[in-house]
């Protein structure tokens, strides 16, 4: 049983759910990747709000058990509750999981914003074996849905690289 | 949302099958490229096509369940053709290469008009659902309009090919355009985009891509050859057939 009075603070619940990768990068947490939304504490409850990156996510359900894990293990009962509005977009990565994207060998999402609807990749992401800007779209789809396949023509490599959404 | 009348429920619950039912099936047609697409890019990308657009559907679905307190699976895999609501458009056999991303190409233009007038919705589960895909069906369109520009402007065979393609599905593609039962009141109450005014936003960026990339656009067929959205193609039942086969040999398991 657990000590009523050694509930743990929200500030935990946070740094528990920081300890939670994203099953598909497992260098970025889903805290820095903005898929947290909120965290919502009441007597000994926890309500966990999370957000599917992509709609089609394979790995949410992945996320929403380890989530749900990660508070138990705190003591605290815990629901998960998955929302789209705010629909997520990258600009809530964090610029650490944005470091820690671009030494993995992914090239971070550029700033998102609204762009026309039919129009070819207007901000060509950095190469993040050579830091090249000289860099060319393979493919708008790649390994998983949240990236797309380009080609650095400085060092000749192909790379990912987050969509920018 | 209390407030709805129970034509309206029954009406946006009509419209969400319908939505779904798009999704699903042109997921499954995509699917069927999977090992099969020409280079191994593009079979990446049609299954990343397939899986976009069966998050959407089943998002549409829990926008339906929602009201109705349906389940999604069993809607997916339990219904037959005749309770399906897809264009028949979705439901031809995947074809040639060209027919594959044509069917894209108009199906991503009309689903960009649809999504992008649904966030002005008054109904506020739809607003929220059209703001998220929307971002996503981005990468659909530009894709599979760069794909058209390509088979267009490639060689006679590519755009003989995509010309063919054109001339079965344009006619069809009117289709997506009709309202079904209930829904011109709701468009009028600002609920549903109107379908009607979308159609010329539709057609007019349709036809201006398919004409810088070399593609005559054919006639409209004759009204009486649009069909309202519970009239299917012989295509139907044998896709469905294929899909929902698993799921009918077992229908109490949980998981496979």
């Amino acid at each position: 049983m657990v000590n009523p009075l050694a509930r743990p603070s929200e500030r935990e619940v946070w740094d528990a759910l920081a300890r939670v990768l994203d099953p598909e990068i497992p260098v970025v947490n889903v805290v820095e990747m903005g898929i947290v939304r909120a965290v919502h504490l009441e007597e000994g409850r926890a309500r966990v709000t999370i957000t599917p990156t992509f709609s089609a996510c394979p790995a949410l359900h992945v996320i929403r058990d380890e989530v749900a894990a990660a508070v138990r293990a705190l003591g605290l009962e815990v629901s998960v509750q998955s929302v789209i509005s705010p629909p997520w977009t990258t600009d809530w990565i964090s610029p650490e999981a944005r470091r820690k994207l671009e030494a993995y060998g992914i090239a971070p999402p550029t700033p998102a914003g609204d762009t026309p609807l039919i129009a070819l990749e207007a901000n060509p992401p950095r190469c993040p074996r050579c830091g090249s800007f000289n860099t060319a779209v393979k493919n708008t789809f790649g390994p998983t849905l949240c990236k797309t396949i380009h080609v650095c023509n400085a060092c000749r490599e192909p790379f990912e690289a987050f969509k920018t959404v | 949302m209390t407030d709805l009348t129970p034509q309206a429920r029954a009406t946006l619950i009509l419209r969400f099958t319908a939505l779904a039912d798009d999704e699903l099936i042109l997921a499954q047609r995509n699917g069927e490229w999977i090992g099969h697409a020409p280079i191994l890019e593009e079979d990446i990308a049609l299954a990343n096509l397939a899986q976009d657009e069966l998050g959407h559907a089943e998002t549409w679905l829990r926008l339906r369940a929602e009201l109705d307190g349906s389940d999604p699976d069993a809607l997916a895999f339990g219904r037959d053709a005749t309770e399906f609501r897809c264009a028949q458009l979705l439901e031809y056999p995947r074809g040639d290469w060209a027919f594959t991303l044509l069917r894209q190409f108009l199906f991503d233009a009309y689903e960009s008009v649809w999504l992008s007038a649904a966030r002005a919705s008054s109904y506020r589960p739809l607003r929220e659902a059209a703001e998220k895909m929307l971002r996503e069906e981005r990468f659909h369109l530009q894709h599979s309009a760069l794909w058209i520009q390509r088979l267009g402007l490639g060689t006679d065979e590519s755009r003989r090919r995509t010309q063919a393609a054109l001339e079965l599905q344009w006619p069809l593609s009117a289709q997506l355009f009709v309202p079904l039962p209930g829904e011109a009141e709701l468009a009028a109450q600002g609920l549903l985009p109107d379908l009607s005014a979308l159609r010329p936003r539709w057609e007019e960026s349709t036809r201006q891509h398919l004409g810088a990339c070399g593609l005559s656009v054919p006639a409209w067929g004759a009204p009486e050859d649009v069909w309202s959205r519970d009239q299917h193609s012989p295509h139907l039942p044998e896709l469905l057939a294929e899909m929902q086969g698993v799921a009918r040999a077992d229908p109490e398991a949980v998981a496979w």
